[in-house]
């Protein structure tokens, strides 16, 4: 798996397909409420959207989209956003995970939706983050256009700027 | 070999088909999983959830009730399983960059 094909009707299929797949997995996640749906669906949702512009386009190109080192912490971030809401509760004299005793200030039964809701929310990132980070992992080095760092494409295109073909000459010329 | 295989495949189905038989129809009160006592007297916490899920959080879907907030510690624990495997794959995988 070291060699990578640009295709670019494979690119852009993907990068079609991508910002829906994203939106669909929030209403996934923001749903759950109401629908079969939640943290978890959404979270491999959103982790799939991020695979598949790693996979069409290369790792390194991706990296503008979710950065390899943001993997493991975000991750962290959405398992402390869960553990976060069970502890909040504890310091008004609440049972961990009690969502009742959240601070909002809103009926018992709307807290506990609110408190439902953050959950799914820390549950969603830190499934898309994990997922995304296990398939980092297992890839290792960046590969794909890009692979060599901002500056070594930015060279490359000027190149071939310099020796580009007829064709990409401005419109107009002839 | 094969002959025995087969045999064993058709024994497990038509033991299967002879569970499937016997299942309760959806919905069924007076089966074991839906009864509101169970049958040694004890109180059925499913029937709780499904009578109370939308008072207690205004959220008609009684799965994420159930799920986030009645069995909230055992989804916590999941996430952190998830984590878990991700940590883990770090640990093996990850190279350091130096």
């Amino acid at each position: 798996m070291r060699q990578h094909y640009d295709d670019r009707i494979v690119a852009l299929s993907a990068r079609l397909v991508t910002p829906f797949i994203q939106l669909f997995a929030l209403y996934v996640v923001f749903h759950g409420h109401y629908s079969p749906g939640g943290g978890f669906q959404g979270g491999a949702m959103l982790a799939a959207s991020f695979l598949l512009i790693r996979l069409s386009i290369g790792t390194a190109a991706a990296q503008s989209q979710f950065r390899r080192s943001w993997g493991t912490p975000v991750s962290s971030i959405g398992s402390l956003v869960f553990l976060g809401t069970g502890l909040i509760v504890m310091f008004f004299g609440f049972n961990f995970l009690d969502y009742a005793g959240l601070p909002f200030g809103l009926p018992e039964s709307e807290l506990r939706n609110a408190g439902i809701l953050a959950i799914e929310l820390g549950v969603a990132v830190a499934v898309a983050a994990t997922l995304t980070a296990i398939y980092d992992d297992l890839v290792g080095e960046l590969m794909g256009p890009l692979a060599g760092g901002l500056d070594e494409a930015t060279e490359v295109a000027e190149a071939d700027q310099v020796e580009g073909p007829e064709w990409d000459a401005e419109p107009g010329d002839g | 070999m094969r002959h025995l295989t087969l045999v064993v495949l058709v024994a497990f189905a038509g033991l299967l088909l002879y569970g499937i038989g016997h299942v309760p129809e959806r919905g069924d009160l007076e089966s074991p999983p839906n009864a509101a006592e169970s049958a040694v007297g004890s109180p059925n916490a499913a029937t709780y959830y499904i009578e109370n899920a939308y008072i207690d959080a205004e959220t008609p879907n009684m799965v994420t009730v159930t799920l986030g907030d009645y069995r909230g510690f055992d989804t916590l624990g999941e996430t952190v399983v998830v984590f878990t495997a991700g940590m883990a794959c770090a640990l093996v995988l990850r190279r350091s960059r130096r």
